[in-house]
């Protein structure tokens, strides 16, 4: 019974879905008032039954009501409980409903947080989101319902969830990715609201940006988890595969990345104004691709989600739909969205231009090598082909690269026009410094000359340099530091710092994959393995009780340089009501370097197989990602954005009687003519 | 249409093949070679990164937990120790397993898009850059003033007032004319 309400409570959603898509959007054409107010509450109701939907699932998760075949297939009595709540997002109909939830709390958060805007704009924005909500929730009644029963003769026991997702980082990382990933159809309603209504100016790119920031920066930390799990959790010390499944967000990311320095543009600026509208629906587009990747069952992987046939063509017609239609609606609009404001060649806009294009070349040629093996099919007639982490590599790290050489010069230049003889000054001791120092300290460090290393100091150095530089002189007519440092703005702060990160993330990637060693070795207990200056001492194992798995526990004595260090104890796991023996790593995690022990198993002469990492700076990696996405979700709380929402809000007010209705077309053209320059 | 259900049917039965087959668990793979050269054990990591698992799902030799994937590491142990070149043993893979197990795709005529695609999106994408600062750069700026409210905008006080040219005055006036909404239409400019 209680499942049944769980699937009333959606199909109650659907309906508010339709009338939220219908309704506000109809009212905000015709200047309906009435129809437009109905956009907020429908918003909750939608929200409201997707919550009521959602806590039934969980419900039936933690009173093992295996009856429901999606709790049947994805948990078990002995599942611990915070397991069993999570199993909710551990399997497709779950983690789709899950999903779902997400769009609706974001519509909920646009709702509340959306006074400052328009009414007929909100009712736009949220309609759209309400079109989203009505494609999701028809495709889980009509080919995934969580709520599915298995009735008369339902399981005693459930099949369990997968092993590897028994695990802390997944209770975190898929909440954080959905949430990124959802939030970006926030960005995509503005800019499809904006397209509709013609509204596209500065204050359209001020509503925005913090939305698109704090969704790029949940996704920045979503991805980032994924990582720090697969890192852990996989045993093979890696910490990205390009996996088919991986690549997708990455490519969401990037464009993500390329739409909020666009974002700045137009509202600094207001130029790539039809730039950072096509920007918002590719980078839409990409996230339902990702869905449509994990989905569909089109590209394998290893964490792939359930495969059917028909899943794969509901989402690739939703997506060929939402997408198309927006398109369409770029066709009609964007050439009236002509940025009426020049610049000259050397000028932020340029280097933001840049930017750009090195963004979204990268993600274009992730697509590629993603969607590759199904060309190759195709042109060969079904033939297979792998693109993996070679290909990647090879084209992904030289852009970045590029980038990196960009992202110094660019916060340094300024708006429309910069002289060189400013560049010149700003950046040339900026660079020798880089240079000098980037090759002097690594070669004294390793007494040779080390290319890879060379190239990521120097890059490193670069960025740091500039940026410190840039600070330097942005405070120099303060009279002490600290008044100056206080003087900057928040969102100043939040690019600095999500820069930082990238330099720490990108020198942690580079030099953990050049300077990592590793051994495997078969020891018998009280043999012992040299690597680096680290020696690792077998001691035997022990049988360890979990509360849903057995496990041989060794320990590890690590010394170093002949002095006893730490014990490691990394485990080989058997889940008992699966079978799927899993590795769980015995890891020393400081902040130059990692020790990382995998066991593996027993030969027949009594000795385990393992073998054990020493990897520096692999820790960078993901400090790094922090760094990003805080410095993300500080600019999006720019009070900025704030004051300017009082401000507003105090003037609706006064003009609300009289802007209830739809505001002309021609009088935002007017307000972009006059509006960008502020 | 045709051309996407094929793509579509291809992948299904893709997908089969691999289910078929599939063994997903994520115990880590230990095997224990002994190597004459430090270069040697190098060498046998990096192929085994490089090969792709032919029976798992996306996985490579070294991180994959299958029966075929520990025979393969062993063979490339063995090709190793023997004195066959990385090529040689690329070659024994592809004879036996076809361009599947690449995770580096060979440059043949299929793959020429794969592999000159990134560069044609970089070309490409330096054109449109180049033709939009040109057009740019043609396109005079507007206003005198546009330069000293970038610079102002990089604090976070926006400027009370701003200065444009007498033409944008003319069409602000005739808009504002029009449509008779003064205040609505000052806040958006005078922010």
């Amino acid at each position: 019974m209680i499942p049944e309400l769980g699937n009333f409570a959606l199909i109650l959603a659907f309906c508010l879905s339709i009338i939220l898509a219908v309704i506000p959007m109809a009212g905000a054409a015709r200047g309906n008032a009435l129809w437009i107010s109905l956009a907020r509450p429908l918003t909750a109701g939608v929200f409201v039954f997707l919550s009521i939907s959602l806590l039934i699932l969980g419900y039936s998760f933690v009173t093992d009501d295996f009856s429901v075949q999606f709790v049947a297939n994805h948990s078990n009595t002995m599942l611990p409980i915070y397991y069993k709540i999570t199993a909710v997002w551990g399997g497709h109909e779950g983690s789709f409903l899950f999903w779902t939830w997400m769009l609706g709390g974001w519509m909920l958060a646009v709702s509340i947080f959306s006074k400052a805007m328009p009414d007929e704009f909100v009712a736009r924005v949220l309609s759209i989101m309400g079109m989203l909500s009505v494609g999701y929730i028809l495709f889980m009644l009509a080919t995934s319902n969580p709520f599915d029963r298995v009735l008369p003769l339902s399981p005693a026991d459930g099949a369990d969830l997968n092993a590897a997702l028994q695990d802390f980082a997944f209770i975190i990382h898929p909440p954080s990715l959905y949430m990124g990933y959802v939030g970006f159809s926030v960005v995509f309603a503005f800019a499809i609201a904006a397209l509709i209504s013609g509204r596209l100016d500065a204050a359209w790119a001020r509503w925005c940006r913090p939305w698109a920031n704090a969704a790029w920066a949940i996704l920045t930390m979503g991805l980032a988890l994924g990582s720090w799990w697969a890192y852990y959790e996989l045993g093979w010390g890696g910490w990205w595969a390009w996996d088919p499944v991986e690549n997708p967000p990455m490519i969401t990311w990037l464009l993500g990345a390329a739409m909020i320095h666009s974002l700045a543009a137009t509202e600094k600026r207001g130029v790539f104004k039809s730039w950072t509208v096509l920007l918002a629906i590719m980078a839409f587009a990409s996230s339902l691709l990702g869905t449509f990747i994990t989905r569909s069952g089109l590209l394998t992987s290893v964490h792939a989600f359930a495969t059917d046939p028909t899943r794969g063509v509901y989402i690739l017609g939703f997506l060929a739909l939402i997408i198309g239609g927006s398109l369409v609606l770029y066709a009609i609009r964007a050439p009236s969205l002509k940025s009426e404001f020049g610049f000259g060649s050397f000028s932020r806009e340029v280097f933001l231009l840049a930017n750009n294009m090195i963004l979204v070349v990268a993600s274009a040629a992730i697509l590629l090598g993603t969607l590759y093996p199904m060309v190759y099919q195709a042109l060969t007639g079904g033939e297979l082909i792998s693109v993996g982490p070679p290909y990647f590599n090879a084209i992904f790290i030289p852009l970045m690269a590029i980038l990196a050489v960009f992202m110094a010069i660019g916060p340094i230049s300024r708006w429309k026009k910069t002289s060189t003889e400013h560049l010149r000054s700003q950046l040339t001791k900026v660079a020798l410094a880089a240079v000098a120092l980037g090759i002097v300290i690594p070669v004294l460090l390793t007494l040779a000359i080390p290319f890879g290393t060379i190239a990521t100091t120097v890059l490193s150095f670069w960025i740091l340099f500039a940026m410190f530089k840039d600070i330097r002189s942005k405070i120099a007519n303060k009279p002490t530091v600290a008044a100056g440092l206080r003087s900057l703005p928040v969102s100043y702060w939040g690019m600095t710092l999500a820069h930082f990160g990238f330099v720490m993330t990108m020198a942690g990637a580079c030099l953990s994959s050049i300077y990592s060693i590793e051994r495997s070795v078969l020891l018998q207990a009280g043999q012992s393995a040299d690597l680096g200056r680290y020696n690792f001492r077998f001691e035997g194992t022990r049988p360890v009780q979990g509360p849903n798995f057995i496990a041989d526990e060794a320990t590890i004595v690590v010394s170093r340089s002949g002095e006893f260090y730490k014990n490691l104890y990394p485990q080989k796991r058997l889940y008992t009501s699966s079978g799927t023996p899993t590795s769980h790593m015995g890891i020393d995690g400081r902040f130059l370097r990692d020790l990382f022990t995998t066991l593996g198993d027993q030969r027949e002469n009594g000795g385990w197989s393992m073998t054990v990492y020493v990897k520096p700076f692999v820790r960078w990696i993901w400090i790094g990602t922090i760094f990003i996405a805080f410095g993300g979700i500080l600019a999006a709380s720019d009070k900025r954005y704030r004051q300017f929402k009082v401000k507003q809000a105090e003037k609706m007010a006064k003009v609300s009687a009289a802007s209830q209705s739809a505001a002309p077309a021609s009088l935002n053209a007017g307000m972009d003519a006059g509006g960008s320059g502020a | 249409m045709k051309g996407i259900t094929q793509f579509f049917s291809l992948g299904i039965v893709c997908v089969l093949v691999f289910l078929a087959s599939s063994v997903s668990s994520t115990f880590a793979q230990v095997d224990v070679y002994d190597f004459e050269t430090v270069e040697q054990e190098q060498r046998f990591r990096q192929l085994s990164n490089e090969f792709r698992c032919p029976m798992c799902q996306n996985a490579n030799l070294s991180s994959s937990p299958g029966g075929v994937a520990a025979d393969l590491r062993r063979e490339i142990y063995r090709m190793i120790i023997e004195g066959q070149t990385d090529t040689q043993i690329e070659e024994f893979m592809l004879s036996r397993y076809g361009d599947f197990v690449l995770y580096r795709p060979r440059l043949t005529a299929q793959t020429l898009l794969l592999w000159f695609g990134p560069f044609l999106f970089l070309l490409a994408g330096a054109w449109i850059g180049w033709n939009v600062i040109r057009n740019s750069a043609n396109k005079k700026p507007s206003t005198g003033q546009a330069s000293g409210s970038g610079a102002v905008a990089n604090s976070t006080h926006a400027v009370a007032d701003v200065v444009i040219s007498a033409e944008e005055r003319n069409r602000l006036n005739r808009l504002l004319a029009e449509n008779d909404l003064h205040t609505n239409a000052n806040d958006n400019t005078g922010r």
